[in-house]
């Protein structure tokens, strides 16, 4: 059903940062010696002076990130998301957020995308991080026709921005031309009995999902919440009052991101069930993407069963 | 040069007594380390830096970063002496809805550069500021202060290591080496010694002053700017809570309770010290 892009989506985001580089001379580029992984050598090749290789030193990026904001810049930063999150928690939050500054942070290798760089790179916890940020925006691209279609919408927010790459390539969801905005959920596929709603690898298995149930005889809608913070409060609303049952599915720890975003507003505002699909609050470990989501019970068909539990929980 | 020097003296006076006042009125805070920075700051915006209270935005102004933000008030009244935010502001230190907070905040005070308060952090944006200005060919000078013990946390050595690397000659730092930190002498908890040498072997320009003599201050700051291709480092030999009587000198000033007759009294000795 679906295929994967031919190139790896670091790719396109280079090909977007070149693209706004050249319309708009704020943008510079700092790696802190990942440039290579994130294949920014032809942006360095095209803007020489805009790049910032601050060497192995992901704090003092950050912190000089808001600095050159606070001159006027519009920094993107760059290292693997556990080290965007995790490791610069503190700068980030109060060089960057606290200080009202407009910095870009890029992440790669989300969750189990880490692949043999194991449990040390595997960030099953970057997402609950920053959104404990106040003013931090969340953007998990699905596929290169979503971020092409996105970045611009990114450079043109005031504040920061954390964006979750996958490096490699995206499984191809989107038809050329789909529309998309940045806060803005998608919808995949109508249903009426439950609501998937789905980030980042997961997407496709969701639509997967839906295909199965319906052989069930359970009409399931898909939505893709692109943007985690701030959530699509009306879209995911809507949805739960229309199927009454909600599935999250992510590349994350199941506590305090997508899951627990979907969760924390639906209790206050139309409480139906939500069932979670993702990492079960442990660590990663070495293993390709295609392992580790077996491993995890990231995969359609734990999908299929977190909705037919949802289900089965409806007036109950 | 003398009447520049009394002058910077009578300021440095100005900013130590409304510093006192300011931390006194509200009854604690954090006062050693703001009281050790009165003459550098009154070099620095009475001499040195290129600001303009009637447009605080103006671009190409110079920079300044205190890193150790807990210093705040020693620059909330010296910007109050310069004209950036009025006299009456400095009664709010730390009131409710405050403009004034105990660290500096870039989104609440006019003429704060950076906000800071997290130790080492400015430290990094300053340096960001400096390459940012050399990017763009900006005629201006990033200054910075950070504190001795803040000078522990590894941010400030990444920040060192490039600034360094990248021969930010635009960029004039001072070390406010008053010897203490919270828990006791720096030396006891963990020792910066050789703290020049240090600065030097991470490729930065450095001078050591007394850092309560304005003019030696002002001297070694034409200094740092004749120097090409370094960044400046400026070691302040400073006394933790200057000026006051009732902490100078003292671990314990660090961030301490005072009563009113304590503040009243110290502000008139410091009126009464010769210049």
């Amino acid at each position: 059903m679906f295929e994967k892009e031919d190139r790896w989506l670091r790719e396109t985001y280079v090909d977007c940062l070149l693209d706004a580089a050249a319309k708009d001379e704020r943008i510079v580029l700092l790696e802190a010696d990942l440039s290579k992984a994130a294949g920014t050598g032809r942006f360095k090749q095209t803007y020489p002076d805009r790049l910032v290789n601050v060497g192995i030193a992901e704090a003092n990026m950050v912190g000089v990130a808001a600095g050159m904001s606070a001159m006027g810049k519009i920094p993107f930063t760059h290292t693997f998301t556990a080290f965007a999150t995790r490791r610069c928690c503190d700068q980030v939050t109060l060089s960057v957020a606290y200080a009202g500054l407009n910095v870009k942070l890029m992440g790669s290798d989300p969750g189990v995308t880490a692949e043999l760089n194991g449990g040390t790179h595997m960030s099953m916890e970057d997402v609950a991080i920053m959104r404990n940020i106040p003013g931090m925006t969340i953007y998990e691209p699905v596929d290169s026709v979503q971020l092409r279609a996105i970045f611009p919408q990114i450079v043109e927010a005031p504040g920061p921005v954390y964006i979750r790459l996958l490096r490699r390539n995206a499984v191809k969801v989107y038809e050329e031309g789909t529309p998309f905005t940045l806060g803005k959920g998608t919808m995949l596929k109508e249903g009426s009995d439950v609501t998937i709603i789905a980030s980042g690898i997961l997407v496709a298995e969701a639509v997967k999902a839906a295909e199965a149930l319906k052989a069930e005889g359970i009409d399931a809608e898909v939505i893709n919440i692109h943007t985690i913070k701030p959530l699509d409060e009306e879209m995911v609303l809507a949805s739960a009052k229309k199927t009454g049952a909600v599935v999250t599915a992510e590349n994350h720890n199941i506590i305090g991101a997508l899951g627990g975003a979907v969760s924390e507003f639906l209790s206050e505002n139309y409480p139906v069930p939500v069932v979670k699909v993702g990492v079960k609050d442990h660590f990663g470990e070495v293993g390709s993407t295609d392992f580790l989501m077996d491993k995890y019970g990231l995969r359609a068909a734990n999908i299929v069963e977190a909705a037919r539990k949802a289900v089965s929980m409806k007036n109950r | 040069m003398s009447g520049k020097v009394e002058m910077l003296q009578e300021k440095a006076k100005e900013i130590r007594k409304l510093t006192i006042q300011t931390i006194g009125e509200l009854g604690v805070g954090h006062i050693g380390g703001a009281l050790s920075l009165c003459e550098v700051l009154s070099v620095l915006y009475f001499d040195a830096m290129n600001v303009d209270p009637n447009d605080s935005k103006m671009e190409n102004r110079d920079r300044f970063i205190l890193s150790k933000g807990h210093g705040g008030p020693a620059v909330y009244a010296t910007l109050a002496l310069k004209g950036f935010i009025p006299m009456e502001e400095l009664h709010t230190l730390n009131r409710p809805n405050t403009h004034l907070p105990s660290h500096c905040d870039m989104k609440l005070t006019n003429g704060i550069d950076m906000s800071t308060g997290s130790l080492g952090q400015g430290f990094s944006a300053a340096t960001g500021m400096a390459l940012a200005a050399k990017m763009d060919k900006k005629d201006l000078y990033v200054y910075a202060i950070i504190g001795d013990g803040e000078s522990q946390e590894g941010q400030i050595w990444e920040a060192a290591m490039l600034a360094g690397s990248r021969q930010l000659d635009n960029f004039i730092a001072f070390t406010d080496y008053n010897k203490m930190q919270l828990d006791g002498y720096i030396e006891d908890v963990n020792g910066l010694y050789p703290l020049d040498k240090k600065w030097e072997a991470f490729g930065w320009h450095v001078q050591s002053v007394d850092g309560h003599d304005v003019k030696e201050i002002s001297h070694a700051i034409d200094n740092a700017k004749k120097v090409k291709g370094r960044p400046s480092m400026i070691i302040l030999d400073t006394i933790k809570g200057k000026g006051g009587y009732f902490c100078e000198n003292m671990v314990a000033s660090h961030n301490m309770n005072i009563d009113e007759a304590t503040w009243k009294k110290a502000v008139e000795l410091v009126d009464k010290e010769e210049a």
